[in-house]
């Protein structure tokens, strides 16, 4: 029974690229809908092979097909850790197709990409070699490049999608070099590689190498810049699947290079970069997403923010393995990947919302949005599910995760000397700014675009999507509660993979009402905090009806924000409603000016001009700032050079030539006497 | 192989050198193409030595190409270019005489130091003999740089060449075909330059080639 999985699992990548090619063919009216009903059926097939997979105990098993270079067959492994991460695609997969039936003939140009960019996921996961992964990982990115540009007319979109995927080839070139580093004598796959892990400057080039390659697709700092833009220029339920489901493979890649083939007699202080470069993408993510003006990219910079505070977990589980703390490795390994799980289940829903909204509304844009509370009521409820887990509200499941990663940190000082201890004070300290910060996003998110008054007359004639995004708002919504009330359970189902990660169960500290960090010790029961949560709210709600005024009362609006009516609008101008960038001033100039860079410019005409006033306000992401403007320069120089030595004269082009061909000898010789 | 055999070698090898520095130096077209004619003989008798050592007749047969080719019929040929192009009496400025020594003593320095160590397992006389190969192969491509005429950077690219055949005979067991290839090469790309000149000449009335610079749209 148990070896039937991983050949069914093949099978499903098959049919996905398969039904890529098919819909390639298809007639233009009915390719989207053949793509997106023929990756729902798959990606709910896969559903349940995977959860099978990892209820039936998650025993690795391995299978060789040959297709691949010559010589070199494609090995697939499932184990414990890709079963985990299958379980969470293929519901992201499900919800998505879902949502992609939703068609309204936009999608059509590049559907066959869709399943292709799931196939490409599923067969990361199920990688047994380098080679394998490498195939997977640039299918992933090469289709999800092309599903950015589905609405390649608009400038944004086009420049989005090269910067994601200049960002994706710098990544896949370190991969590329990173795994060739890990090779053992040019065989690639992971059971020879496993055997002989890396030691020394090898395994040191191999982890940056690792935490370029696959970072920057997770979208961790300083390589975030193009995952806020990418993630809003797709389309809804593409951007669902990248933030919700790629993100996560690249971490998976990371932790496949770093947990498992670089092994586990690696020093501490490896986990010291994850933590790092996660605590800094928290709290930029959780800044950014509080100052944005476009709903998807909001949504997309607190994916920047769940990814870092995962990576964190991430480095906490590694520092932990390597100092023989198991029972701690597991906690902190075991709450990134709930932490995964929840973040795929919410953020997906929202950004299939968002989606749904862009459409429903025909803007991104909080400054036309607003009021969609009473005209997409339905929408609305699930934004409020996905939006209490981004902010971490108990009992949801980003609390759970987020719990379970605080438990572990605040657990971690024990880990290493001095230094390891302020450092996990800071990333502490910074973890709670990032879910506060998170917490104001989702705030000014549904303050701004669902309450209040419709800013646009598109925003105030928006209505609920079609049935089949409903199901996917309502499946995922579903999912999130679920995954909220029993941690421990969930927790349970992923045990192969923090067993495969860290060499030790969940165990005791996961049961299914309760999740504690240790055993002996209390710990948080999302059930019986629900149900009091619960019971205090229908208190309040009785006491309300009890003692509240009888009759109700129509007032005008609260009125600071509201201008004086004007004569030709007698209800007040709803563009001067409190909007977006007024909800981020205080925290733009708090944190804002010295963080990001914003800086206000007010332009006050003089009197008696008739120009209107204006206020602009900038913001600069410090890695864009610091990291890519340099580097885009330094191509520039460097391409102008290029260009010089094409217009050398014949004799200088020889001087070059002899010159290369000096230093060469000169360099063999210098060491041939070292 | 007995003393003399090593010692004639050598010498053969270090006359072959010798001349490249000549070559370095000289100004007048027809001192030049003189100088690697004896250069060329040199290497055929080297070639012929060779072959008497290693008791490898195929040697003699590359001797006699490079004295036919290389000694005799490229030389003619030149020197008829010159005569036709009237520049007899041409002279050519290069490097100076101290620069082009001191960068020519530099290459063999370095040629030295990177082949002694790389081949440190293989004969005695082989690895000498390579040394001064490459040396003879970096002052051709040093000729080439360094020089403005067409025609004395065809001279330093066969001076090049020379070098090669110079590894290729010092080198026990290596057939015969890539010396016969290489020979053929150089021919073809003798004929080649021939048509060039002319055609550099018809065009320019002068074998400089700042001239060509001037036309492929060079810096400004």
């Amino acid at each position: 029974m148990t070896a039937l999985f991983l050949p069914a699992m093949a099978a499903l990548v098959s049919a996905l690229l398969a039904l890529a090619v098919a819909s390639a063919v298809a007639a233009d009216a009915n390719r989207a809908h053949l793509a997106a009903m023929g990756s729902l059926g798959i990606c709910g097939l896969g559903v349940i092979l995977s959860t099978g997979f990892l209820l039936t105990g998650g025993q690795a098993d391995g299978l060789t097909i040959g297709v691949g270079l010559p010589g070199m067959p494609l090995h697939l492994v499932l184990d414990g850790l890709s079963g985990a991460f299958l379980v969470l695609l293929m519901l992201a997969g499900v919800a998505a197709s879902a949502a992609a039936l939703d068609d309204h003939g936009a999608y059509r140009a590049t559907a066959p990409f869709f399943p292709a960019f799931i196939a490409g996921m599923a067969l990361t996961l199920l990688a047994g070699d380098g080679f394998a992964l490498l195939l997977g990982f640039e299918v992933m990115s090469i289709a999800s490049f092309a599903l950015v540009l589905t609405d390649h007319r608009t400038p944004e979109v086009r420049s989005a999608a090269l910067l994601y995927i200049g960002v994706a080839t710098v990544g896949a070139v370190c991969l590329v070099a990173a795994l060739g580093l890990l090779s053992f004598g040019g065989d690639f796959s992971f059971a020879v590689i496993r055997a002989h892990p890396p030691e020394g400057w090898r395994a040191t080039a191999i982890m940056v190498l690792t935490l370029i390659g696959a970072g920057s697709k997770a979208g961790l700092v300083p390589l975030h810049v193009w995952l806020p833009p990418a993630h809003a220029a797709a389309p809804g339920h593409v951007s669902a699947l990248m933030s919700g489901a790629m993100t996560k493979i690249a971490l998976y890649v990371l932790i496949r290079l770093m947990f498992d083939l670089c092994g586990p007699g690696q020093p501490i202080w490896w986990g010291a970069p994850l933590v790092i470069l996660g605590a800094v993408g928290a709290v930029l993510g959780g800044l950014r997403a509080n100052m944005e003006a476009d709903i998807k990219t909001v949504l997309a910079s607190s994916t920047v923010e769940h990814i870092g505070l995962i990576a964190v977990g991430l480095g906490v589980a590694l520092a932990a393995r390597s100092a023989d703390l198991t029972g701690l490795a597991a906690l902190a390994f075991g709450g990134a990947l709930l932490h995964a799980m929840a973040h795929a289940l919410f953020k997906s829903l929202l950004f299939l919302a968002a989606g749904a909204t862009q459409h429903a509304a025909g803007t991104r844009r909080l400054d036309r949005l607003g009021g969609l509370i009473a005209r997409m009521p339905k929408t609305t409820v699930m934004v409020l599910i996905g939006a209490a887990g981004l902010s971490a509200l108990p009992p949801t499941g980003g609390f759970a995760g987020e719990w379970s990663l605080m438990q572990a940190v605040i657990a971690a000082p024990r880990i290493g000397g001095l230094g390891w201890q302020i450092l996990m004070c800071v990333a502490a300290a910074m973890m709670a700014l990032a879910a506060a910060l998170a917490a104001s996003a989702a705030v000014r998110l549904i303050g701004v675009a669902w309450l209040g008054r419709p800013r646009s007359p598109r925003a105030a004639g928006a209505t609920d999507p079609g049935r089949p995004m409903l199901a996917a708002l309502a499946g995922l919504a579903g999912l999130s509660i679920a995954v909220g009330l029993f941690p421990g359970a969930v927790l349970g189902l992923l045990a192969p993979a923090i067993g495969f990660a860290t060499g030790a169960g969940p165990g005791a500290h996961a049961g299914a009402f309760m999740i504690a960090a240790q055993t002996d010790q209390p710990g948080y029961a999302a059930p019986a905090i629900a149900v009091v949560l619960g019971l205090a709210g229908a208190a309040v709600f009785f006491a309300i009806r009890r003692w509240t005024v009888a009759g109700e009362r129509r007032a005008p609006a609260w009125d600071c924000g509201f201008g004086a009516p004007p004569a030709w609008l007698p209800f007040g101008d709803p563009a001067t409603q409190y909007g977006g960038a007024s909800f981020a001033q205080p925290l733009r100039r708090a944190l804002g000016t010295s963080l990001m860079a914003a800086r206000e410019k007010v332009d006050m005409p003089d009197p008696g001009d008739l120009r209107p006033a204006s206020l602009t306000v900038t913001l600069a992401d410090p890695s864009a700032a610091y990291l890519f403007a340099p580097s885009g320069r330094l191509r520039d120089r460097l391409a102008e050079y290029a260009d010089r030595m094409q217009l050398l004269t014949i004799r200088s082009t020889l001087a070059v030539m002899f010159i290369a061909l000096l230093v060469f000898l000169i360099a063999i010789a210098g060491l041939q006497h070292l | 192989m007995g003393h003399l055999a090593y010692d004639a070698a050598h010498l053969f090898g270090g006359a072959v050198l010798a001349l490249s520095f000549v070559l370095l130096y000289q100004r007048r077209l027809t001192a030049v193409i003189n100088a690697y004619a004896l250069q060329a003989l040199v290497l055929a008798i080297a070639a012929a030595w060779q072959g008497w050592a290693q008791g490898a007749p195929h040697l003699f047969l590359t001797a006699a190409i490079t004295l036919g080719v290389k000694a005799i019929a490229i030389p003619l040929g030149m020197h008829s270019f010159v005569r036709r192009l009237g520049m007899n009496r041409a002279v050519e400025s290069a490097l100076g005489v101290f620069p082009s020594m001191a960068l020519g003593v530099g290459l063999v320095a370095l040629s030295i130091m990177v082949v002694l160590p790389v081949t440190a397992q293989s004969h005695m006389l082989t690895r000498e003999d390579l040394a001064l190969a490459l040396s003879v192969v970096l002052m051709g491509m040093l000729m080439m740089i360094s020089r403005r005429t067409a025609l004395t950077q065809v001279i330093g690219f066969m001076s090049m060449e020379n070098g090669l055949i110079l590894a290729a005979v010092s080198v026990e067991g290596m057939p015969l075909v890539v010396e016969l290839s290489v020979a053929v090469l150089v021919l073809l790309a003798f004929a080649v330059f021939g048509v060039f000149f002319f055609r550099i000449r018809d065009q320019f009335d002068s074998l400089h080639l700042d001239h060509l610079d001037r036309v492929d749209g060079g810096p400004r």
